[in-house]
C-alpha cells in the first residue's frame, strides 16, 4: 500500500467551448412582442397561459403570444424563424 | 434550455424558466454552450400536478433560486442591457490528462470515489499494467476514436478512443476478452447513465458466438450475479457511460428521482441452443454467426409470471399494461417459449397477438405524464399511431405497442417456468426518439 503506482484518468474527451455572446437586450418591452414557449412538458401550457395574463393584467401595453415547438427536446427551427420574424422576445419553460 | 440559447444566438433576448431543482443542471448546461450568463429565472418544483391559480402563484411569488420576485427576474431577463459579466470571452478548453499523478493505491481509490468516478463498489485500478493487458483484447489502435456519449439529448456529448473504454473495462473488472463487447456497448452512442428525472436504465443483451467464447451465462441465474461475464460487461457499460459522458452526478449529470438497481449492471445473453425460436439477433436481420450486443432502454418496471398458463392472456394483458410508454422485453425461460410453441404460438405471432391485447381506454393512455410530454405533440403533428389515439374518444381503447415495439428474447436455466417483462424500448431513429443512438451493435467489428 506504501508504493506510489500511476494509473489512467479514466474520462472521455470534452468538446472546446466556444464562448457565445447573448442578444442585446430590449430597451424596454412596451409595444414588443414577447413569445412564451410552451416546452411542452406537463402544465407548461397552464403557465403560459397564466403567464400571458399576467403581462395582459399588469404590462398590458406588451403583446404576448404562445407558441410551440413540433417535439419535446428537439429544437424547431422554423419556430424559431418565426419567433425571430415575428417577435422582440421570448421566455419559455417550464423545463429544460 | 438549448433552445433558449439558440433563439440568443438568433438575436431573440431569451429567458428561460426551469423549476428550481434543476437550478445546477442550468448553469452547467448555460456554461457547456459557452453562455454562462444566461437569464435563467426559477419557480418552485413541481409545476405538474398543479392548479391555474397555484401556476398564478408561482408566477407572482418568489424565484427560490435569485430569492427575488420572479417577474422582475423576467423582466430584467428581457431588458437589463448587457453588462462586462456577458462580455467576457466565455471560451475555455478541458484538458483530461491521460495519466494521473503517481498516488499510493489507498489515496487513489479515494480519488475515484471522491470523484464519482466509480459506481460505489470497490473499482480495479486502471494502472498502466492492466490497461495494456486489456487492450490485447481488441486489434483496434488505442487511439482510434470510439465515438461519444452525452447524458441526455440536450447535454454535450463527449468523445473517447479505444484506450479510454479499456481503461474503464479495467475499472469493472472485466477480463479483455471481453472489450471487444464493451467496445461495441461504447460505439452505440447509447448511454446507460441517461440523466433523466425517469430514472432509466439499460439492459444489454448479447447474441452469437462470443456468448460462449466468453463463459457468458444463459442459465440458471442468468439475470442475476453469478457469471463474471455477464457482471461484469454489465458494470463496464455503466461505468465508461459515466465517465466517457462527463459524469454522472446527482443534481448536476443525473436528475433520476430514485435511481435505478439496473444502472449497477444488467446484461445477459439468450440461449440460442435451448430456444424453440431463431435467436433475437437473426429476426431482427443479423446473421447467426454475428455477435452482437443489443441495447434496451428503459428499466422502469419489472412484471413476473409463470406459464403458459389456463389464464396466460389475463396475466399477459395486466403485465403488458403496467406501463403507457416503455414497451416490453420480454424475457422467457426456455420453458416458457416451449409452452408457447405448443399452443401453436410463434414468436411473431405471440408479439402479434401482445400488441393486439394490450389496450387502455384513450383517457388512461393520455393521462400519463410522459406519454403526454413526448407522444402528444407528435399525435398533434399527425404522426401514426399517435395521432389516431389521440382522435379515439375517452373510453375507446386504444393500443399501447406496435408489433415492433415488443421483443422477446428466450434466456434461464429451466428451474422455472417463468417469465419477466422489463420496460425496455430497442431505440430506433423514429419521431419522439430523441436519444439518437444505435440499438444493435456488431461486436465483430471491435475484436
Amino acid at each position: 500500500m506504501g508504493d506510489k503506482i500511476t494509473v489512467h484518468d479514466p474520462r472521455g474527451f470534452p468538446p472546446k467551448v466556444t464562448g457565445k455572446r447573448l442578444a442585446n437586450r430590449l430597451e424596454r418591452l412596451d409595444g414588443k412582442v414577447v413569445y412564451l414557449i410552451d416546452c411542452l412538458f406537463e402544465n407548461s401550457d397552464n403557465f403560459m397561459v397564466q403567464l400571458g395574463q399576467w403581462f395582459a393584467e399588469h404590462l398590458p401595453s406588451v403583446s404576448t403570444r404562445i407558441i410551440k415547438p413540433r417535439e419535446c427536446w428537439i429544437d424547431d427551427p422554423d419556430m424559431r424563424a418565426t419567433i425571430a420574424a415575428q417577435g422582440n422576445a421570448a421566455i419559455i419553460g417550464v423545463g429544460l | 434550455m438549448g433552445l433558449a440559447l439558440a433563439l440568443e444566438r438568433q438575436g431573440i433576448p431569451t429567458v428561460p424558466v426551469s423549476t428550481h431543482v434543476f437550478a445546477r443542471l442550468a448553469k452547467a448546461t448555460a456554461l457547456a454552450e459557452g453562455m454562462p450568463t444566461a437569464r435563467n429565472v426559477f419557480v418552485p418544483q413541481p409545476v405538474v400536478g398543479r392548479s391555474p391559480a397555484e401556476l398564478r402563484t408561482y408566477i407572482e411569488g418568489i424565484d427560490p433560486i435569485s430569492k427575488r420576485p420572479f417577474m422582475q427576474g423576467v423582466i430584467e431577463g428581457l431588458t437589463r442591457p448587457l453588462g462586462a459579466e456577458d462580455f467576457k470571452d466565455a471560451s475555455f478548453e478541458r484538458n483530461i490528462p491521460r495519466l494521473l499523478e503517481p498516488e499510493r493505491e489507498d489515496n487513489l481509490q479515494e480519488l475515484f470515489i471522491r470523484n464519482s468516478w466509480t459506481d460505489f463498489l470497490p473499482i480495479i485500478l486502471p494502472t498502466e499494467e492492466r490497461v495494456e493487458r486489456m487492450l490485447k483484447g481488441t486489434k483496434h489502435a488505442r487511439d482510434k476514436i470510439v465515438g461519444r456519449l452525452q447524458p441526455t439529448a440536450y447535454r454535450e456529448s463527449w468523445e473517447f478512443d479505444v484506450e479510454k473504454v479499456a481503461v474503464n473495462a479495467v475499472m469493472a473488472g472485466a477480463r479483455p476478452e471481453y472489450l471487444p463487447v464493451i467496445l461495441a456497448m461504447a460505439a452505440s452512442g447509447i448511454s446507460a447513465r441517461s440523466s433523466s428525472t425517469n430514472s432509466f436504465a439499460t439492459i444489454s443483451l448479447v447474441n452469437g458466438p462470443i456468448r460462449n467464447e466468453i463463459g457468458m451465462n444463459s442459465g440458471i441465474g442468468a439475470l442475476g450475479p453469478y457469471n463474471h461475464a455477464n457482471a461484469t460487461l454489465g458494470r463496464a457499460y455503466g461505468l465508461l457511460s459515466q465517465n466517457l459522458q462527463g459524469g454522472s452526478v446527482p443534481g448536476d449529470t443525473y436528475l433520476g428521482t430514485f435511481g435505478n438497481f439496473l444502472n449497477y449492471s444488467a446484461c445477459f445473453p439468450e440461449a440460442e441452443e435451448r430456444s424453440p425460436w431463431s435467436p433475437f439477433h437473426v429476426d431482427e436481420g443479423y446473421r447467426a454467426n454475428e455477435s452482437t450486443v443489443s441495447i434496451f432502454f428503459g428499466g422502469w418496471y419489472t412484471q413476473s409470471g409463470y406459464g403458459p398458463r389456463e389464464t396466460w392472456k389475463e396475466k399477459f394483458i395486466r403485465c403488458l399494461t403496467a406501463d403507457h410508454f416503455s414497451p416490453p422485453l420480454i424475457v422467457m425461460d426456455p420453458l416458457v417459449a416451449r409452452g408457447f410453441v405448443d399452443l401453436g404460438f410463434t414468436k411473431r405471432s405471440l408479439i402479434e397477438w401482445c400488441a393486439e391485447n394490450a389496450k387502455l381506454s384513450a383517457r388512461d393512455y393520455w393521462d400519463d405524464q410522459w406519454v403526454g410530454t413526448l407522444l402528444r405533440p407528435l399525435a398533434v403533428a399527425g404522426i401514426e399511431p399517435y395521432a389516431s389515439r389521440l382522435k379515439a374518444a375517452p373510453d375507446q381503447l386504444v393500443n399501447l405497442f406496435t408489433p415492433d415495439d415488443i421483443k422477446i428474447v428466450v434466456t434461464g436455466g429451466e428451474t422455472q417456468a417463468a417469465f419477466k417483462m422489463f420496460a425496455g424500448r430497442l431505440q430506433k431513429p423514429a419521431p419522439g426518439n430523441f436519444l439518437g443512438g444505435t440499438a444493435i451493435n456488431i461486436i465483430d467489428e471491435w475484436r
